[in-house]
């Protein structure tokens, strides 16, 4: 048996923020999930199960919440599988229920991921010391800094390459309701001249954290073929993982991160991927990450992925635009980061992606990394049915 | 469907790991797993764990228990924040696409540096019921007190899944308690948690469970006799205590039906029951009668490590098929407060 032919009916999210005190994190949920309900144009007895991620349960204080959440989210007699793989989650998340539907078990699966922040602390829960282990960082910023700081090196690219990333997105950002940060008054010179957290890392190149939540509907190729409203069909799926520490890891451009990127291509019949895809979301917490992931994703060669910073390439208006959406760095609500990007994505190919749509996109990346540039998932979705 | 057998099963059962953590114990489990079937972790073609942060006190305990495979070169890999069952599913069903023939599954949780039953008060609705903090055993309780009252169901029954688990127990090597005992005996000892006794109750227990999957005429390859998976599917209920028949499992009866179970005769069970009363809950759910033999293994009652225990019973369930000691089981496993979330497995041997 091959895979059958999926894709995206229907996409929903929240309006992420620093603290949605408004609403529980049940509330929360469902407020994503009947928005992508509508979107896919079905009602909760249309969902045959359902897939929900996030990231660590210490950052609500609540273990397994998926359990709780099972009535809010419509699935009391239905499947329900809950997926944890770190920053990664949200993507790892769209994949598994992807592959749900992609056996031909189900006609549709609800899939959500969410992360409400101001619960508890993520800071804190990033930060537990455990007996007779080394620490020493304080969050994600301490470890990722000289992983910046290893690609400046090696590439030559100018400081202020991390700046120009975060203004475009800041700008992008506004064209996008649904996005945490808007800065409408943001400036080169406000980023340049913020607080220098964790060198060469500045206040203003950091991601916010953020409560929200982020759904897709996935329905099978019968019920894509008779949906009314645009689809986004899945070309290719892929998740890699390798270890935190070893000798000989290349944390600038992980082999995981080049070897999913190589497999979601095959998958999608993709051989020159800064020719054929039409934009890309990709997860970039902190500024740097665009070029890195540039390179390790095959859209520039080694050491190169900062000039197409610099040439406005990945520009809204650029020949291969990059987080169209503002991304993680304008919204993070951590689990649900990683389906954003996918909800993105998949939202820009069916031309339903509001101000900050892409002219005639017709490919486009998902994509969504986590643990210490470890594990990741991506994905690759189209206005047309895959004919491979 | 593509045809998926269980061929190769590992576990390990301590009542406290005092030296190893996690990988140091899990790395073994996942090497018998291996050495079994003669294969490398690296020519798996998907691997897929399930875990728990909060037992380990850290958040993302999952990514050392990588280590524990070695994802060098990078693997295809995903973990649920679940039973190693669901692991197991996510395997099936990615197997079923049919570009990789083999899976790796494996599941852990060290539950003895902590407050289990406490700990588990955090999966409930956080805002009106955690606060209060009732503590799994005492949801149990209820539940098996209201079980009691509907009628039909005595302290004797439950006490006789005691002696029939421990007697069974005594043939498991992994077991952790065994022995024969008698049901007036049991009966002797005091309230835990009334109306359940400390034996009606699964011991908390640390340790880990590794199950390799193959498809088709891979299977065939590792394994003289696959166990393989004619049906597998799982449900979940509301959580709240108010909000569902606790004497039944409604979520296990569509999942069993779902599953196939009553399409051929069963010739034995693995239930994920950790405590003694719920053991009935599922039987009658499944509509296992009197020539089914439940949890020759000794079951939860004997081992049950938070985590691994329903990957436990599929591992269990697919020894005995693949051994000829039954021709069609059951395994079952569950989450949640009083069997919220369930997961049945229907494996069959060729011969």
């Amino acid at each position: 048996m091959s895979k059958s032919p999926i894709a995206v009916l229907g996409t929903g999210q929240t309006h992420h923020t620093a603290k949605r005190t408004d609403v529980s994190i049940a509330g929360m949920v469902r407020e994503a999930a009947e928005r992508a309900l509508a979107d896919a144009e079905c009602t909760w007895d249309d969902i045959d199960a359902v897939v929900i991620g996030k990231a660590p349960d210490m950052f609500e204080g609540v273990v397994m919440p998926e359990l709780y959440l099972a009535d809010a989210l419509g699935a009391v007699g239905k499947p329900m599988m809950r997926v944890h793989t770190a920053g990664s989650v949200g993507g790892s998340t769209a994949v598994v229920a992807s592959h749900l539907m992609q056996s031909g078990t189900h006609r549709r699966v609800l899939t959500l991921a969410f992360e409400k922040q101001s619960e508890s602390n993520a800071m804190w829960a990033l930060s537990i010391q455990m007996p007779f282990s080394g620490g020493g960082v304080a969050g994600a910023g301490g470890y990722f800094a000289p992983i910046v700081r290893a690609y400046m090196r090696q590439s030559g690219a100018p400081l202020d390459t991390g700046y120009k990333v975060v203004l475009k997105d800041r700008l992008n950002a506004l064209k996008n309701p649904y996005a945490h940060l808007h800065q409408p008054d943001i400036t080169y010179d406000e980023i340049a001249n913020s607080p220098l957290l964790w060198d060469p890392i500045r206040y203003a190149e950091t991601c916010p954290s953020s409560d929200g939540a982020g759904a897709m509907v996935l329905g099978s190729e019968e019920v894509a073929d008779a949906a009314s409203r645009p689809v986004a069909w899945v070309h290719g799926t892929a998740v890699r993982s390798e270890p935190t520490m070893g000798v000989g890891r290349d944390r600038v451009s992980p082999w995981a991160g080049r070897k999913c990127a190589e497999d979601v291509y095959a998958e999608a019949g993709i051989t020159n991927p800064r020719e054929e895809i039409d934009c890309v979301e990709m997860y970039v917490p902190f500024s740097w990450f665009e070029p890195m992931w540039l390179e390790n994703l095959g859209f520039a060669p080694e050491n190169e992925g900062w000039k197409m910073v610099h040439d406005g390439a990945t520009a809204l208006d650029g020949d291969l635009p990059v987080n169209m959406s503002g991304g993680v760095l304008s919204s993070n609500p951590i689990g649900a980061s990683g389906m954003l990007r996918f909800l993105e994505a998949a939202n820009q190919v069916r031309g339903e992606a509001g101000d900050h749509q892409v002219d005639g996109a017709r490919k486009a990346v998902g994509h969504a990394y986590g643990g210490g540039s470890q594990f990741f998932a991506m994905w690759v979705v189209g206005s047309e049915k895959p004919t491979n | 469907m593509v045809d998926v057998a269980v061929v190769s099963f590992a576990q390990h059962n301590a009542f406290r790991e005092d030296e190893r953590n996690e990988v140091e114990f899990l790395q073994p489990v996942i090497k018998e797993a291996m050495s079994n079937i003669d294969l490398k972790t690296q020519d798996m073609g998907f691997v897929v764990s399930g875990s728990c942060d909060y037992l380990a006190g850290q958040a993302f305990a999952f990514v050392s228990g990588l280590d524990a495979v070695g994802p060098w070169p990078p693997l295809r890999e995903s973990h649920v924040e679940m039973d190693g069952a669901w692991a197991l599913y996510e395997a099936w069903i990615r197997l079923q696409h049919g570009d990789i023939d083999t899976a790796l599954v494996y599941a852990f949780g060290k539950s003895s540096p902590g407050d289990l039953p406490r700990v588990l008060s955090l999966q409930l609705e956080p805002y009106s019921v955690a606060p209060l903090w009732p503590d799994a055993v005492s949801l149990a309780a209820l539940q098996a007190r209201a079980l009691m009252e509907s009628g039909g169901v005595s302290d004797k029954d439950l006490a006789e899944v005691v002696a029939r688990s421990r007697s069974h127990a005594a043939s498991n090597p992994a077991a952790l308690l065994s022995g024969s005992h008698d049901v007036a005996d049991l009966l002797a000892e005091p309230m835990y948690a009334d109306p359940l006794r400390r034996h009606d109750c699964a011991p908390v227990t640390d340790g880990a469970s590794v199950i390799v999957l193959a498809a088709g005429d891979r299977a065939r390859e590792l394994s003289d006799n696959p166990a393989w998976i004619r049906g597998i599917d799982h449900r979940i209920e509301a959580q709240g205590m108010g909000l569902r028949d606790l004497t039944v499992s409604e979520s296990t009866r569509i999942a069993g039906q779902a599953a196939g179970v009553a399409d051929g005769p069963v010739d034995l069970a693995e239930l994920h029951a950790p405590f003694s009363h719920q053991e009935l809950i599922l039987a009658d759910a499944l509509g296992l009668g009197a020539d089914t033999v439940v949890n020759p293994s000794g079951g939860a009652l004997s081992a049950n490590v938070m985590m691994a225990a329903g990957l436990t019973r599929i591992g269990e369930a697919a020894t005995r098929v693949s051994n000829g000691d039954g021709h069609r089981a059951v395994a079952h496993a569950t989450s949640g407060p009083a069997l919220q979330q369930n997961l049945v497995c229907v494996l069959e041997a060729d011969k």
